[in-house]
């Protein structure tokens, strides 16, 4: 469960963030959509504690965040949106130096494992595999030791529709398990096909959250992305 | 074993297979076997060394450390996510850096050393002074530029500031002095010469090397003035002790950057 309450973050004179409020209840899957720019990586990286809020609140699992040493994170699995490891390394190794740095025996989840046929490119360094490939390294590493939570930042940019499809798949899956969700992308109808809840942010305020179809039948759209572009031309407007 | 260690052993492995590491340790370790061929392993020879360490470390620690920060952006952003302390992580992002590249300079110059039989016993610790230098400036401009890397957000000013900060202590520094000097013969000049020296890690190195070396006349002002100055064993350990404040102050000042950055 993730809960966010009235969060701003401001950097230097870039009010990034003017007051977020949103709830992921747990085993849901949120969407998290806006315009580029309009605070959603803030938002996930607040989330991790990467940045600090200016001011508000933030709960995981009903305990604040804001002040401790971060074992909260132990629980989330995270995907950013660009996928850089250190180049010299190799995708083996780089699984091992987490699993160390942990002190958690995570297993490569077998089926992300088997439908991305990583087999053999794990044992070639970061720096030579294709961007595709290393996004899949990218959520394989998200979900090495099993987390309760995943924060998923645009997770199928760069993948090819099949391994795309196979990571969507996985994600339902998961959430059937019990894992909450919060993903964030650009494409809508992967929304749809992921999401039980949207909260829509634009400049840095939450103006819509909650499930897709009050979002539909509010808008009288027919799917999310005309939902969504109705959204955003009503508050342009 | 402890997450410092831990993060340092997998950021070093990445480390020295880098090219660019090995590279470093090649071009110090031709250096130093062509030198010893050439002009044989005495005084002469530790001298052209040191010329070439007190440029040599502190330009390609600067560069490398720096864009290293600057790319290992994302992998950091990665390991912030994990339940790990931030201060656990600047230390072992410094020293799994700062180590590599002390340990290809180390390597570099005392391999050729060792394969000539550790080279004139006379000479050995001017010898041992010059490679222990070397690494202390290593880590010295490694924290520098993890600073810079830190407090500056865009990597072509980073990068641009650790190359002005490396062409002022390492090129111009001297000359600079000469002009005040010149500037000001009228008034006792010997102190502020002196905080001038110390306020300059590379200066620092030369002088500790070359009052070792019993060279005053290549010291350059300021190694002039701090011979006069301090007389016995005063100077190089207050020399020396004012070089680990140069390893210290960065190191503080990048690590509490670090705890405080939004990422």
């Amino acid at each position: 469960m993730i809960e966010v309450s009235k969060v701003t973050k401001r950097f230097g004179d870039n009010q990034v963030l003017r007051g977020v409020d949103l709830t992921v209840a747990g085993g849901r899957v949120m969407g998290l959509v806006g315009p580029n720019g309009a605070g959603k990586t803030t938002l996930i990286k607040t989330l991790l504690g990467l940045c600090q809020p200016t001011s508000g609140e933030i709960r995981i699992d009903g305990e604040t965040i804001l002040g401790t040493e971060g074992s909260y994170r132990a629980r989330i699995g995270y995907m950013p949106q660009i996928a850089r490891f250190p180049e010299n390394l190799t995708g083996a190794e780089l699984f091992d130096m987490l699993r160390d740095l942990r002190g958690e025996p995570g297993a490569l989840d077998a089926e992300l494992l088997r439908g991305f046929s990583l087999d053999g490119q794990l044992d070639k360094p970061l720096r030579v595999l294709s961007g595709g490939t290393r996004q899949k390294v990218n959520a394989c590493l998200a979900l090495l030791f099993r987390p309760s939570i995943l924060v998923l930042d645009e997770p199928t940019a760069g993948l090819d529709p099949l391994s795309s499809a196979i990571l969507k798949d996985r994600i339902l899956s998961l959430r059937s398990e019990g894992v909450t969700v919060l993903v964030t992308s650009h494409i809508m109808s992967e929304l749809e096909e992921l999401c039980d809840d949207v909260a829509f942010l634009l400049d840095g305020v939450t103006r819509f959250v909650g499930p897709v179809a009050q979002l539909t039948a509010m808008t009288q759209k027919a799917n999310l992305e005309r939902a969504i572009a109705a959204l955003m031309i009503r508050e342009v407007a | 074993m402890s997450v410092v260690a831990k993060i340092v052993r997998a950021q070093a492995r990445d480390a020295i297979r880098s090219r660019w590491l090995l590279g470093y340790a090649a071009f110090f370790f031709l250096l130093t076997e062509g030198v010893i061929r050439f002009s044989g392993d005495g005084p002469k020879a530790v001298l052209t060394l040191a010329s070439a360490t007190l440029i040599v470390v502190p330009l390609v620690t600067l560069v490398l450390a720096t864009i290293h920060v600057y790319n290992a952006r994302e992998f950091t952003e990665l390991l912030l996510a994990q339940p790990i302390r931030r201060s656990s992580l600047f230390k072992g992002l410094y020293l799994g850096l700062a180590l590599p590249l002390a340990a290809g300079f180390v390597a570099g110059v005392g391999l050729p050393f060792l394969l000539h039989g550790g080279g004139d016993p006379a000479n050995r610790g001017a010898m041992i002074t010059l490679v222990a230098l070397g690494a202390v400036l290593t880590f010295s401009f490694t924290a520098i530029s993890f600073s810079i890397a830190l407090f500056a957000e865009d990597r072509l000013r980073g990068l641009g500031v650790a190359l002005g900060l490396w062409l002022l202590v390492g090129l111009l520094y001297d000359g600079l002095v000469l002009v005040a000097v010149a500037l000001f013969s009228d008034y006792p000049i010997e102190r502020p010469l002196l905080a001038l020296t110390f306020a300059n890690p590379v200066d620092l190195a030369r002088v500790l090397l070359l009052l070792k070396l019993d060279v005053a006349a290549l010291m350059g002002y300021t190694g002039a003035v701090f011979q006069r100055a301090f007389s016995g064993a005063l100077g190089p350990s207050l020399a020396a002790a004012m070089l680990g404040v140069w390893i210290t102050a960065p190191l503080m000042l990048g690590a509490r950057q670090f705890r405080r950055k939004d990422f």
